[in-house]
């Protein structure tokens, strides 16, 4: 029972906030409202079992990402950013999609997957789990490095950061005066 | 509620288990913690205000507060805090509230809540996570996101300019700390702080000295302690991010920088110093009362406050260095040094050390981390020898502490 | 005692919010942020048919943690190359980003 209302609770809030994203006028209240429907996206993984994952979340998303949106916002300011209009012609359309979207998916899973399910194992999370649970870092971590499992797509990840990396200090780098920041 | 028990249970620290014998409800033992240890960090803090002053007082050769309180004026930091809550609240025209109102909030939240998985003593910690160093990491960096809301929100062009700094640093400061906190995880096989301490028959830092000199000097910059403390310096971009803020939210910044580089000393013991351990008598028992855990906690604080001192004693010694120097230092030499440390230490570990005793890896690994570190140093003093304007040389002293701008104006050696 | 479907709904939710962000909003960054949550809303969706159906089995979380390292990189050249074209352009605003050549 109060697992049901601490999820709901936290769904509702995330959910408020990623509106407030998408809708809000002035730029960074929008990316501080991103970080917090990030944090509430990390309480749900939590919930999930997946700490590790929450961590990384909060580490990659909220610590990184955020702020580097944020810079991203402060530096591409005009001066008239404060009476622009947020939404584009075609807002209409696309609340109609996306609501379509919403309902089209929603029933889908609600056909398979119902919010009342008979199959046990739906219905809430298996309860045998919390060794297995601890113990899927050490899991994870031997897959990413086994060559039976995902040790290729962890090396490509690995060249793909470090081509973004490289890449993005390239693209943004001011091409007239040589200087670094 | 046997008064006697009670009390046995709180000098063998496991007041937990008594309260769970007498039939308190999880949620209350937790509760009761929490507060615990909250109440703890923040009344901790005065007395590291005051101990701060007065040893960098006396490594200044001067006497230090010695006013109020007594010939050693003990309630200066009272009469220090008195004086924040009395100050005026301004408030300047056009800050947006809530990034303005929230930072001071939140940089103190996210300094308590990586207490939770110190273990202060054996059985005596706030959770067992077995992430607990990743979720160290995860918290240090949200406390990045308040410098951005406190910097913005000052509606003030030099806090931003301030804000834009402190990310830069703390950020950056981030990547060697992460990978030299990579070696004794490695090394303990967990990421669980109580794994870790386990882990230390010989400490880490006897074993990875290196490790624990990089993740020392990244510390000292993600706390933005002197030689890293631009952040905040009175005489830096007119104090930083934080001088739009007067009062008890300043004492908030204030108060969450000394329990940031308390949580350092802390965290350095665990990793590095072997936390509660004290040669096996934090498992001593005197008959049928555990003395172990008290013992644990003594060295603990002991330890702590060593660290701590070193702190103090580095903020009175060194001076500030600039942004870019700071950032060359991180980039060009902390980040390749750590990278080229883990890879050796693992190495090491996994291809000849496998089945060895702990005895032999100790001295192995700490071989190898003296002869990366003595490299490290040759190859800087090869490129310094050669007259060239090395990167590194010429912005900061090596490890010896010479600069070696002198020497490039002189020919070769 | 939570249903799997909850957890879904609500990553589907939080997808259809992002999509609408990503439709609607004139500016560049703000669109950016919608592709944020876009990613989150599918991380989560990995996360929970990884706890409820396979959690002995790192499947999931791997996939999960791939998708958080490729946001990463797209959020960083997506915001280097923002302020590329803000150089260029002087605009961040979509729609008047509308040709290839000034």
């Amino acid at each position: 029972m109060f697992e049901q209302v601490f999820f709901i609770f936290v769904a509702v809030v995330t959910l408020g906030f990623a509106l407030i994203v998408v809708t809000n006028k002035n730029l960074f209240h929008a990316a501080l409202a991103l970080m917090v429907t990030f944090l509430g996206v990390a309480i749900t993984y939590v919930t999930l079992g997946a700490g590790f994952l929450a961590m990384a979340q909060l580490l990659v998303y909220i610590g990184a990402i955020s702020i580097l949106i944020i810079f991203g916002i402060m530096m591409t300011r005009r001066m008239m950013s404060a009476d622009e209009e947020p939404f584009n012609s075609q807002a209409g359309l696309s609340l109609f999609t996306a609501v379509a979207f919403f309902l089209l998916v929603a029933y889908v899973f609600i056909t398979y997957w119902p919010t009342t399910p008979a199959d046990a194992m739906l219905a809430q999370m298996t309860p045998v789990d919390p060794a297995i649970l601890n113990n899927s870092v050490v899991a994870l971590g031997q897959a990413f490095v086994s060559p039976n499992a995902y040790v290729l797509p962890f090396e490509i990840a690995s060249v793909m950061l470090l081509a973004a990396l490289v890449g993005s200090i390239f693209i943004a780098k001011p091409r007239i005066q040589e200087d670094e920041a | 509620m046997d008064i006697m028990e009670m009390l046995k249970s709180v000098l063998e620290l496991n007041l937990s288990g008594y309260l769970e014998s007498i039939g308190a409800a999880p949620w209350v033992i937790n509760l009761i913690g929490v507060l615990n240890l909250a109440t703890a960090c923040m009344l901790i803090v005065i007395f590291l205000i005051w101990l701060e002053r007065k040893v960098i007082a006396r490594m200044q050769d001067r006497i230090g507060p010695n006013r109020v309180g007594g010939k050693y004026g003990l309630l200066q930091s009272v009469a220090d805090a008195t004086k924040l809550l009395s100050k005026e609240l301004i408030t300047p025209a056009g800050v947006d509230w809530l990034p303005y109102n929230l930072a001071p909030i939140l940089i103190v939240v996210a300094s308590l809540l990586t207490w939770a998985v110190i273990p202060l003593a054996p059985g005596v910690i706030g959770v067992d996570l077995n992430i607990a160093v990743f979720f160290v990491l995860a918290i240090s960096s949200i406390s990045v996101v308040t410098f951005l809301l406190a910097g913005w929100g000052s509606n003030n062009k030099y806090a931003l300019l301030g804000a834009f700094r402190a990310v830069a640093q703390m950020v950056s400061y981030e990547v060697p700390m992460i990978v030299a906190l990579l070696i004794p995880i490695l090394l303990a096989r967990s990421m669980s702080t109580v794994d870790i301490v386990e882990a230390q028959g010989i400490p880490f830092i006897i074993v990875v000295p290196l490790s624990a000199l990089i993740f020392f000097i990244s510390a000292l910059a993600e706390t933005g302690r002197t030689p890293f403390d631009l952040l905040e310096a009175d005489s830096e971009i007119v104090a930083g991010f934080h001088i739009e803020y007067s009062g008890m939210k300043f004492a908030m910044f204030f108060l969450a920088e000394f329990l940031g580089t308390l949580f350092m000393s802390a965290f350095f013991v665990v990793i590095y110093l072997g936390g509660y351990r004290f040669f096996g008598l934090e498992e001593a028992m005197i008959g049928d009362f555990h003395i172990g855990p008290m013992i644990g906690f003594i060295a603990f604080a002991t330890k702590v406050f060593l660290v701590y001192f070193v702190f103090i004693w580095i903020r009175a010694t060194l001076p500030r260095v600039r942004i870019d120097q700071l950032l060359n230092f991180n980039w060009k030499f902390l980040v390749p040094l750590s990278l080229v440390l883990l890879l050796t230490v693992a190495v090491m570990d996994k291809l000849f050390l496998a089945d060895a005793s702990t005895l032999t890896k100790a001295v192995v690994l700490m071989v190898t981390n003296i002869v990366v570190g003595w490299i490290t140093i040759e190859l800087l003093r090869w490129r310094n020898r050669d007259g060239e304007t090395a990167v590194i040389s010429e912005s900061v002293d090596d490890a010896h502490g010479h600069n070696h701008d002198a020497h490039e104006a002189v020919a070769t050696h | 005692m939570i249903p799997m479907s909850w957890y879904l709904l609500f990553a589907a939710a939080l997808f259809a919010i992002g999509l609408y962000g990503v439709m609607a909003r004139r500016n560049t960054v703000a669109i950016l942020m919608s592709v944020e949550l876009l990613l989150n809303a599918v991380n989560i969706n990995l996360i929970t048919f990884w706890r409820y159906l396979t959690p002995d089995r790192s499947v999931g979380l791997a996939w999960a943690v791939f998708v958080l390292a490729v946001a990463a990189a797209e959020a960083a050249v997506g915001l280097a190359l923002i302020i590329s074209v803000y150089r260029n352009r002087d605009s961040v605003v979509a729609e008047e980003l509308d040709v290839l050549r000034n």
